[in-house]
């Protein structure tokens, strides 16, 4: 399947640089470069615990970063509360455990941040979340509770979820990590879609499949730091560090 | 050549019926009353003692009298059954206190008001008129203890003023929530110190509305009970919500204090703060202050709860996974909107058994303020008592109460069961 490669444009979305942080005294990154342009689609992998999905939360500003800037649309993310909770309404993340709110039916839950956050009418934020609901191919569960819909079904709600506030950029944390193996295909599917329509991505994942096919970028991370950033092709080919080489021989052994 | 078919199916036998052991009445039987040996044992024993409590209770409770005038007369009539005429002759007085006979009316209404209002609240579904439960505290409190209606109304009209002058601020002028709700706090005082007193004066001359003054400390029975009850119930719960909030804040000295509130109740008898309620507070307070005695057993009685509901709202907040607070962050709310939205309504239901348990102990636990010479059902009975003519009765008295307010705590238990599975949404 060939690539498309139409939408990657000059425009900085996140700015990272010389950012560190610190979990007490565990020093989980290390100088951390990283810019992402609008429109590009990164995958992020390495080994657990090198503190890939810790960069990601990060952007958001799910953890806090020690030193170092990171900015986020032209916002820098500082302690100002505003800010924040600004570029996390544009900034949409997908979790590993889903994390629906339980208590909401399906369409609640994709209403309930445009209705409160972004003031949409309700009419207006039940046709947003019905049409994203239709683009995971879900409509008919609109009516149910997250309890009562498969681990596939929950995450693409929570996709849908995340889309619904129109966010000009996504954070995928292991998303398909959680799911049994026949509904990786289903959530993976509704990312490639994403990703072709041109969304900003960034993606922490195992599935290398999924990192060849829509990847304009791959970063590989040990250790709290970025060890190498290739395209996809050259990544999988030629990885030039010893760690990547190691890494990508026990994810791609078997 | 065919194989020898040695047996071919010609009609269907339909499907015999379970046996008798395994369904209806014995089936049940047999499930769940005599499954083992040791549960047979215990079946027996079981029916056993109910049957010999009953064969007691029932011909001293059936045969009971209703209409003597003093123990003596039912002690004379026939010893061995109950003498409720205490109850005919001063079932008033329990329901009442010394609330003044032709004034009845006025807690009866109170009361069936109560019920009124708190239907919307229990079943929003089905009853919409939440325009009730704001205005009956209000309604309520001019019910029972009278006075002007307007002194009343006034703490509604001051408070919709403010609230309204709040709106508008933000509408028109200031984006600023803080600042506006503190100009409009400023706008509320100066009406209550300058305005509300003359305005008062004012509408009781244009439209004299009054009930006679009844004192607090004329209340009493269950209306006492209810009193204290209801209103620790509704102003806990918000309380005890704030402080679980609090406790679990960034803020240190919002933590502290917290904390500390909660452990200090915690670690006080309930006794103690109402004695501290009745006794001591005059010394700490003005001399010549007036400070209603059933007000300070109400706020003794709400912070105590208060204390326990924070720590089993606590719970229900520690129950809830972090990815909860981390998906409604994603999303951009903001604290106070993921609290309300997304954290508090699974906290709270989760808690539900232990917010309703602590419910159902303030609504026990208004039977301490007999100590302090209250009188309330409980305070009530030592005072019938004390009366010659019921002096020595027990039982009938305190059976009567008993099962007063195991009908309140009985309802409340039922409702959260209803609750607990109209919430329901795993399956």
């Amino acid at each position: 399947m060939e690539k498309t490669k139409i939408n990657i444009t000059d425009e900085v979305a996140i700015h990272i640089s010389d950012m560190n942080k610190w979990f007490g005294n565990f020093h989980v990154l290390r100088d951390i470069n990283l810019e992402v342009r609008r429109g590009e689609r990164i995958v992020v992998c390495g080994p657990s615990g090198s503190g890939k999905s810790t960069l990601i939360r990060c952007i958001n500003r799910l953890e806090e970063h020690q030193k170092g800037s990171i900015i986020v649309d032209g916002t820098e993310l500082t302690t100002d509360l505003k800010n924040i909770d600004k570029i996390r309404s544009e900034v949409g993340m997908v979790f590993q455990h889903f994390n629906l709110f339980p208590h909401l039916t399906t369409l609640e839950n994709c209403t309930l941040a445009p209705m409160w956050v972004r003031e949409t009418p309700e009419k207006e934020a039940t046709e947003i979340a019905m049409e994203m609901l239709e683009k995971v191919k879900i409509p008919e569960q609109a009516h149910k509770y997250p309890g009562q819909l498969s681990g596939g079904q929950q995450q693409r709600v929570a996709i849908a979820r995340s889309l619904c506030m129109k966010p000009r950029i996504m954070l995928f944390d292991e998303v398909t990590s959680a799911l049994d193996p026949e509904m990786i295909k289903e959530v993976l599917d509704t990312m490639i879609q994403l990703a072709e329509e041109g969304m900003t991505m960034i993606c922490v994942t195992h599935e290398m499949g999924f990192a060849r096919q829509v990847a304009d970028r791959v970063i590989f991370m040990d250790d709290g730091q970025i060890v190498e950033q290739n395209e996809p092709e050259e990544f999988f080919k030629n990885p030039k560090s010893d760690r990547t080489k190691l890494f990508l021989s026990q994810i791609l052994g078997h | 050549m065919m194989t020898k078919i040695a047996f071919v199916r010609k009609k269907e036998i339909p499907p015999s019926a379970p046996p008798i052991t395994e369904v209806g009445l014995i089936g049940w039987l047999r499930q769940n009353l005599f499954s083992s040996w040791l549960n047979s044992i215990l079946t027996v024993l079981s029916v056993y003692f109910i049957v010999v409590i009953l064969w007691d209770f029932i011909p001293w409770a059936y045969g009971g009298h209703w209409n003597t005038k003093s123990l003596r007369e039912c002690l004379d009539l026939d010893p061995d059954v109950a003498c409720f005429s205490v109850l005919t002759a001063r079932w008033k007085q329990l329901l009442f206190g010394l609330y003044p006979a032709e004034e009845y009316w006025r807690p009866t209404l109170t009361f069936m008001f109560l019920l009124l209002a708190i239907v919307p609240i229990l079943f929003p579904r089905f009853f919409r008129f939440f325009w009730f439960s704001i205005i009956y505290p209000g309604l309520a409190v001019w019910l029972l203890w009278g006075g002007s209606f307007w002194s009343i109304s006034i703490v509604y009209i001051g408070l919709t003023l403010g609230a309204l002058f709040f709106l508008s601020l933000i509408r028109r002028y200031l984006k600023n929530y803080m600042v506006a709700a503190i100009l409009a706090f400023l706008f509320t005082v100066v009406f209550f110190l300058f305005i509300s007193n003359p305005l008062v004066g004012l509408l009781n001359v244009i439209l004299p509305i009054s009930l006679p003054f009844v004192e607090s400390l004329k209340m009493g029975g269950f209306t006492l009970s209810l009193i204290v009850g209801v209103t620790g119930i509704v102003a806990s719960f918000p309380i005890g919500i704030l402080l679980a909030l609090g406790r679990q804040s960034n803020l240190p000295v919002i933590k502290m204090i917290c904390v500390g509130f909660i452990e200090f109740i915690r670690g006080v008898p309930l006794i103690t703060l109402l004695f501290v309620a009745s006794v001591l507070l005059n010394y700490f307070l003005p001399p010549g202050t007036n400070f209603d005695i059933v007000l300070r057993v109400v706020i003794m009685v709400t912070l105590f709860s208060a204390a326990y509901m924070a720590e089993v709202i606590r719970g229900g907040l520690a129950g809830l996974p972090l990815g909860q607070h981390e998906a409604s962050a994603s999303l951009g709310l903001t604290y106070w909107q993921s609290q309300r939205l997304i954290i508090m309504p699974q906290a709270l239901k989760i808690s539900i058994p232990g917010i309703v348990n602590t419910f159902i102990g303030l609504f026990k636990d208004t039977t301490l303020v007999s100590i302090i010479s209250l009188r309330d059902p409980v305070g009530l009975a030592s005072t019938i008592r004390a009366d010659q003519k019921w002096n020595g009765i027990y039982w009938e008295l305190y059976v009567a109460i008993g099962l007063m307010f195991f009908i309140f705590c009985w309802g409340m238990s039922q409702y959260s069961q209803y609750l607990e599975r109209k919430l329901k949404t795993d399956k």
